[in-house]
């Protein structure tokens, strides 16, 4: 628990960057000293985001933990609140309470190989955990990407995906439904790049995050090959309204995801996973 | 009288010492009344207003006042609504945004300073329900401010009941029909009075102004008897108390189908359910632009818009909707909350437009599991 959970603390933009035609970031500042000073979270955690007179969005944060002074939300226009956001620039200010929900199980993970698979346009909850894990590489065993995209122009960040890709210990593996220009990675389901993945199922820890069809799909292949389902985890979307259990918009079978999620062991979720109405 | 006295014998004609009591404690008497043909909870002037000789007629789809010579100021069972609208507001403002000519932002919470209120004539299965919401909106580490600030302010007079309607089955659930905890009095209505007793310290203190003569074993018996009397009446049960397995083992029975066909989606059953507690927040600007108002309102699983996320609908349809209700209800409730969140009130099986009853839809897929 921290300081804003009832109700938003103003906070300002303090940059804005544009990932894709539809997709941005917005750093954000928390303006009241206190509340910013014991501002804590981590990745996998998402902010309530307010803009004025319109409402509210669950928002996760890609930033790193370490710099809770500058929150980086990426955001996609989608909606009423979030096309708002959008028009937003620097200095304008904006709502924030939060952090809520679980987080990825970042202390579990040290010492072992990790695994990311994410399917979607830039998957925020995923970004954030990469980019934690390369800020503290020599905690971490070996780190494989896979990203799946609809369209390979969909990818965003192609150059953020160059970087990891040359760091030491790391592979990244892409796969694209369609192709299109040249192509860095293989045309098909996501599933494929377990063909082309070097790692060790045992010593693995996956985090997964994207449509549930393809979480499932991909669990399926690394139970397949020797994971323990307890050693994946996975980040879940629904409608939430409240963010902390109450309003009922997010549950999920007995869970609510703004509470005992968005993250998730697999098997805590695998049940009602992609069972249509749940 | 003696202060040590928690229970005593209220003569029917005295009952207006009860109000008078609680009143000059300070306390807003709130009780069931007859208005617009149902019975609703409303502030009470004085006994006058409560509901003598009513008895209710319920059955699918259908809930009928009647009127009779009688004296009984509580031969019905239960109106649409009792406790949770005066706990869970179905609209209140959470907290306000104002905004600076130089574009500001200050936030304030909006927590409701409530009068002490004392509810008269609560049933077993709303203390039941009561409990339930307290959970869920109390016993969390981020507990409601709203409900919290009123529920601290809610003083009980609970009453056995004896005269059920054809849609309840509390007995089944557990939660009725005598009362069991929860309370702070509780009553046993005879033809001559009232049975009274205490069940909390602010009880106690009530019962200490009221000049009551003590209770003579043919009345226990005879109090005793009504409730028994009122559960054997009852006709509908569910069958089982955990129904989680049984639901969720069976989520692409036929029989779901069967009930979407009839039900129209209209979240009557939900707003009616004292447990069922989801609601929206929506914001609303003021004409001036420099202060918005962000509010909630009661909403229902069985909207479109409950299941939304940006371009999606995890349950476009009632089939969905409705197996939604009950899996939750029913089955996911004993995972979250340790017990089912059905205490067998009826009040779904009335108020459904088309007569929808919940104890037959479960059984029926209990009748024919997978
Ligand atoms: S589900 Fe129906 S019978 Fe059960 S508590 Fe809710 S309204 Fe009452
Ligand atoms: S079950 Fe009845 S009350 Fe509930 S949504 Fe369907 S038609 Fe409306």
């Amino acid at each position: 628990m921290t300081v804003a959970m009832h109700y938003p603390h103003e906070a300002e933009v303090i940059e804005r960057c544009q990932e894709s035609p539809t997709i941005f970031s917005l750093v954000l500042r928390l303006m009241d000293p206190m509340v910013a000073s014991e501002y804590r979270f981590t990745p996998g955690q998402f902010n309530m985001l307010y803009l004025f007179g319109v409402g509210e969005i669950p928002i996760s944060i890609v930033s790193d933990p370490a710099r809770p002074g500058e929150l980086i939300h990426t955001i996609r226009d989608v909606g009423r609140v979030s096309h708002g956001f959008s028009q937003l620039g620097v200095g304008d200010r904006i709502g924030l309470r939060g952090p809520y929900g679980r987080g990825w199980p970042l202390e579990q993970m040290e010492g072992r190989d990790v695994m990311i698979v994410t399917g979607g346009l830039g998957c925020a909850p995923v970004v954030s955990v990469i980019n934690y894990i390369l800020q503290r590489r020599e905690r971490y065993g070996r780190l494989v990407i896979l990203q799946g995209v609809k369209h390979s122009s969909d990818l965003i960040w192609r150059e953020r995906y160059a970087e990891w890709e040359r760091q030491n210990n790391t592979q990244v593996l892409l796969a694209a439904d369609v192709g299109g220009e040249p192509w860095p990675g293989v045309i098909g389901p996501i599933t494929m790049l377990f063909e082309y993945a070097r790692f060790n199922p045992q010593a693995t820890v996956t985090m997964m995050c994207g449509p549930e069809r393809m979480i499932h799909a991909a669990a399926d292949v690394l139970i397949e090959r020797g994971s323990r389902s307890e050693d994946i985890w996975i980040s879940m979307e629904r409608n939430m309204q409240c963010a902390v259990g109450q309003c009922g918009h997010c549950q999920f079978g007995a869970s609510f995801v703004c509470r005992n999620g968005p993250v998730y062991r697999y098997p805590d979720a695998s049940e009602l996973l992609a069972k249509r109405g749940f | 009288m003696p202060d040590d006295v928690t229970s005593g014998f209220l003569p029917g004609q005295d009952f207006a010492q009860l109000l008078a009591a609680l009143t000059g404690q300070g306390y807003r008497c709130v009780g069931p009344t007859v208005r617009d043909g149902a019975l609703v909870y409303d502030t009470l002037q004085g006994v006058r207003d409560l509901p003598a000789g009513v008895h209710i007629q319920q059955s699918p789809g259908s809930y009928r006042v009647e009127f009779s010579q009688g004296k009984r100021l509580f031969g019905w069972a239960n109106g649409p609504q009792a406790l949770k609208p005066l706990l869970f507001a179905p609209r209140e403002v959470l907290w306000q945004a104002q905004r600076t000519a130089g574009g500001e932002l200050h936030f304030s919470q909006e927590i409701p300073e409530p009068l002490p209120t004392a509810v008269i004539g609560v049933r077993a299965c709303d203390l039941a329900a009561l409990e339930l919401q307290d959970r869920h909106f109390l016993e969390t580490d981020v507990p409601d401010a709203g409900y919290g600030a009123r529920r601290r302010q809610l003083f009980l007079v609970a009453v056995n009941c004896t005269r059920p309607a054809e849609t309840c089955f509390c007995a089944s659930t557990g939660d009725g029909p005598a009362v069991s905890r929860g309370y702070d009095l509780v009553l046993d209505e005879l033809d001559e009075g009232f049975i009274i007793r205490s069940g909390s310290t602010s009880g106690d203190g009530i019962l200490d102004l009221l000049t009551l003569q003590p209770v003579s074993p043919q009345q226990l018996g005879a109090a005793t008897d009504a409730t028994v009397r009122a559960a054997a009446m009852q006709g509908r049960q569910l069958p089982g108390r955990n129904l989680r397995d049984l639901l969720f083992g069976n989520l692409d029975h036929p029989h779901w189908e069967v009930v979407a066909a009839r039900c129209l989606s209209c979240g009557n059953c939900t707003s009616v359910c004292p447990t069922c507690f989801c609601y929206r927040e929506l914001d609303q600007p003021a004409l001036g632009g420099e202060s918005s108002r962000h509010y909630r309102e009661w909403d229902s699983c069985f909207t479109q818009g409950h299941s939304y996320i940006h371009g999606f609908t995890v349950r476009p349809d009632t089939r969905l909707r409705y197996r939604q209700w009950l899996t939750h209800k029913l089955g996911g409730w004993h995972d979250q909350y340790g017990r089912s969140g059905c205490v067998g009130c009826g009040r779904c099986i009335a108020w459904c437009p088309v007569g929808i009853d919940i104890t037959e839809e479960v059984g029926a897929i209990a009748a024919s599991p997978a």
